[in-house]
C-alpha cells in the first residue's frame, strides 16, 4: 500500500479490510465447524450402529471381546452363531506392532540421514523416493504382496506364505512414508544452536546425533511411529490379500490370521444390513474407532511433552 | 460463450433423441431385427426410463453384459448394474431402493429379509465344485473325502492316495453365497475348518490355488480356464460339467436370482423378460460360463429339496 494515500482513503480501506476479514473469518469458521460436526456425526453413528449387536441382538459384549470363536453362520443344531472377535483384535495389534518394529528404525534412520548426514543431495533423492510410496494405491501393495512376497516366503521361509510375516512386510512399506516424513520434520525442528553447541563442545557428529538430537526429538519421533501405527491398524485391502484371513490366532509369524478390517471388508457386502451378523461387523468398526481415538490421545500426550522453544 | 455453445448442442441433441424415440417406433424395432432375432422376446411396446439393479457380485458381469445388449436394442432405456453382494441386493430390493435385486441365495434363506413381497426370477444356474492345484495327484473325491479335507480331518494328500503334500485350504468368507452353496450341497452342512485361508473374491481364490502347491478350494464353473491353472475335481465320479448339473447328477449348484418387489412392470418387466429370452439364455449365459435356467431338468426350492422339472 503506497504511503501517499490520503487519510480518507486509508479509512475507507480499513472498512473494506474489516469486511474482508469478517468474510474470511466466516469461511474459516464454517470449514472448521463442518469438520468437527462430521467427526462427531461419524462417531455418533458408529457408536449407535456398533452397540446394536449388544443392545438389540443380545450378543454378549464380554463374549464378543474375549471369545476365540467366530462362527456367524453356525446352525442352531450346532449351538447357534458365536461372535468372538478376540482373534481379530489380537491379529490387528500383532500386525500393527510388527510393522512398526520394521518401519520405525527404517523411517527414523532415513530421516536422520536426510537431515543430519547428507542434507543436500541425500534429501533430493530420498525424499521424493519415500513420498512416491504414498501415492501407490493399497490394492497395488496387496497385489505385489500376493504375487511376490507370499510365494517368496512359501519357498524360502516356509509355511503357506500367507500370514503375519507377509502382512508385516506389506504394512511396514506402506507406513514407511508417514514415519519418515514426520520424523524428518521432527529432526528439522531441532534448533541449529543445539547442533552447534554440541559440536563446539568437541562432540563428533555421531555423538551429537545420538546424545543430543535424537533424545531432544524423541516425543515427535514417537508421534511419527504412533501415527504410522494408526495407519497400519486401519489398513484393510492390502493386508486382506496377504494375511490369509483365517479365524484363528497366529502362533508363529508364518501362520495365517485375520485383522478387524479384513473381516469387515470380507463380509460387509454379503450380509444383510440390520441383521445380527451385519451389526457385529459394525461393532468391529467401533473397536477400530475407539482404537483410533486411543492413538490420537497417545499422540496428543506425546506432543504435549517438553519441546524446546 | 463456450459453455453456452455446449449447452445449446446438448439441448439440440436431447431434442433430436427425444423426437426419434417418441415419433418413430419402427426405428428401434428395426434395430432389434438387425441385431438378430430378439424381437419376439423384447416387449413390442417402446420401453424407456431407467432402472437400478444391485446385488450379487457373482451375477454382476452377467447382468451387466445382458443390460448392454438390452440397451443397444432399446435406446431409451437405461439400466445401471451395481455389485454390492447378495445381502445388499436383497435388502435394497426389500426396501424398494432398487428395481431388481440380485442374489445367489433364496431370499427365504436370509434372516431379516421380508420375502413376502419379493418375486423370484431365477435367470441362471451356476455350478461349483472343489478345485485343486494341478499337482495334488488326485482327480476324484468321494463326498466323505471332501468333507474330511475341508473340515481338516485329512491334512495330507497322500492320505487319500495323492502326492505327499500338505493340504492348504482356501475358503470364502462366512457370508458368501458360493460358500453357502458349497457347504450345503457339497459338504452336507459341515463348516470348513477355521484354519483355512479366506479370500473375498473368486479370482483371488483361483490365483492362490494355482500358485500354492497342495491348495484346494471351491470355485464356480465360470472361473475354470482352458489353461488348466486349477484342476476341477470330480465328486463321487461325477465330472464338473454343465450337462451333469442340468441333468441333476452333480449336486453343487445354485440359482442366480433376480428379485423384484411385487410383479415387475414397464422397463423392469421388459428387462426380466429379456433375461429369459433366447439371446440371453442361449447366448450371453453360456458365453460367460453359466448354465441357462431353461436347460435345467431338475429344480430346487428354498429348503433345498430337489425335484424333476
Amino acid at each position: 500500500m503506497p504511503a501517499t494515500q490520503s487519510v480518507a482513503d486509508r479509512l475507507l480501506d480499513k472498512k473494506k479490510t474489516i469486511k474482508k476479514e469478517r468474510t474470511g473469518k466466516l469461511v474459516v469458521y464454517t470449514c472448521a465447524a463442518i469438520i468437527i460436526l462430521t467427526t462427531l456425526a461419524i462417531t455418533l453413528f458408529l457408536v449407535l450402529r456398533g452397540i446394536q449387536a449388544f443392545v438389540a441382538d443380545g450378543v454378549s459384549p464380554i463374549q464378543f471381546l474375549t471369545s476365540l470363536e467366530w462362527n456367524p453362520s453356525r446352525s442352531a443344531e450346532q449351538g447357534g452363531p458365536v461372535y468372538g472377535a478376540l482373534p481379530f483384535i489380537v491379529g490387528s495389534f500383532a500386525v500393527t506392532i510388527l510393522a512398526a518394529l520394521v518401519a520405525a528404525p527404517l523411517g527414523i534412520g532415513a530421516a536422520i540421514y536426510m537431515t543430519e548426514i547428507a542434507p543436500s543431495w541425500g534429501r533430493k533423492i530420498l525424499q521424493p523416493a519415500v513420498e512416491l510410496l504414498v501415492g501407490i494405491p493399497s490394492v497395488v501393495y496387496g497385489f505385489i504382496g500376493l504375487t511376490l512376497i507370499v510365494p517368496f516366503i512359501r519357498e524360502n521361509v516356509g509355511g503357506q506364505g500367507f500370514g503375519l510375516l507377509a502382512g508385516m512386510i506389506v504394512l511396514s512399506i506402506m507406513i514407511l512414508p508417514t514415519v519418515t516424513s514426520i520424523a524428518t520434520d521432527a529432526l528439522r525442528s531441532i534448533p541449529n544452536g543445539m547442533r552447534e553447541s554440541s559440536l563446539a563442545l568437541g562432540a563428533t557428529r555421531w555423538q551429537t546425533i545420538r546424545r543430543v538430537i535424537v533424545p531432544a526429538a524423541t516425543p515427535m519421533l514417537l508421534t511419527a511411529v504412533v501415527l504410522g501405527m494408526a495407519r497400519a491398524f486401519g489398513e484393510a485391502l492390502a493386508v486382506q490379500m496377504v494375511i490369509g484371513n483365517s479365524r484363528t490366532i497366529a502362533e508363529s509369524l508364518l501362520d495365517p490370521t485375520a485383522t478387524l478390517t479384513t473381516i469387515i471388508t470380507l463380509n460387509m457386502g454379503h450380509t444383510v444390513p440390520g441383521s445380527t451378523e451385519n451389526n457385529v461387523l459394525w461393532s468391529l468398526g467401533l473397536i477400530l474407532l475407539v482404537m483410533s481415538y486411543l492413538f490420537i490421545i497417545i499422540v496428543r500426550f506425546l506432543s504435549s511433552r517438553r519441546r524446546f522453544s | 460463450m463456450k459453455k453456452l455453445n455446449l449447452g445449446a448442442v446438448f439441448a439440440a441433441f436431447l431434442l433430436t433423441a427425444a423426437a426419434c424415440g417418441s415419433d418413430d417406433g419402427a426405428n428401434t424395432g428395426g434395430d432389434n431385427a438387425s441385431t438378430g432375432g430378439a424381437d419376439e422376446n423384447t416387449n413390442s411396446e417402446e420401453v424407456s426410463g431407467s432402472i437400478l439393479v444391485a446385488g450379487s457380485s457373482a451375477m454382476e458381469p452377467l447382468v451387466a453384459a445382458a443390460s448392454e445388449v438390452f440397451m443397444e436394442e432399446n435406446l431409451e432405456a437405461s439400466i445401471s448394474v451395481q455389485a454390492g453382494g447378495s445381502g445388499q441386493g436383497l435388502s435394497s430390493i426389500a426396501s424398494g431402493q432398487v428395481e431388481i435385486g440380485n442374489s445367489d441365495v433364496f431370499a427365504e434363506e436370509k434372516d431379516d429379509i421380508d420375502a413376502s413381497n419379493l418375486v423370484d426370477h431365477r435367470i441362471a444356474v451356476v455350478g461349483m465344485g472343489p478345485a485343486a492345484h494341478p499337482e495334488v495327484g488326485v482327480d476324484d473325491l468321494s463326498t466323505e473325502e471332501m468333507i474330511d479335507i475341508f473340515t481338516g480331518e485329512v491334512t495330507n494328500w497322500s492320505e487319500i492316495g495323492g502326492a505327499d503334500q500338505d493340504i492348504v485350504l482356501v475358503n470364502r468368507p462366512d457370508s458368501s453365497g458360493t460358500r453357502d452353496t458349497f457347504v450345503k450341497y457339497g459338504l452336507e452342512g459341515n463348516e470348513p475348518s477355521s484354519d483355512a485361508i479366506t479370500e473375498d473374491s473368486s479370482s483371488t481364490v483361483r490365483q492362490i490355488i494355482s500358485e500354492t502347491p497342495g491348495a484346494i478350494g471351491y470355485l464356480a464353473f465360470s472361473y475354470y480356464d482352458d489353461q488348466g491353472s486349477v484342476l476341477p475335481l470330480s465328486v463321487d465320479g461325477v465330472e464338473q460339467t454343465d450337462e451333469n448339473v442340468m441333468s441333476g447328477d452333480f449336486p453343487i449348484w445354485a440359482y442366480m436370482h433376480s428379485y423384484t418387489n411385487g410383479e415387475p412392470e414397464g422397463l423392469t418387466k421388459a428387462f426380466i423378460d429379456f433375461l429369459f429370452s433366447e439371446t440371453v439364455q442361449d447366448g450371453v449365459i453360456p458365453e460367460m460360463g453359466y448354465i441357462p435356467e431353461t436347460g435345467m431338468q431338475v429344480e430346487r426350492d428354498a429348503e433345498g429339496n430337489e425335484t424333476a422339472k
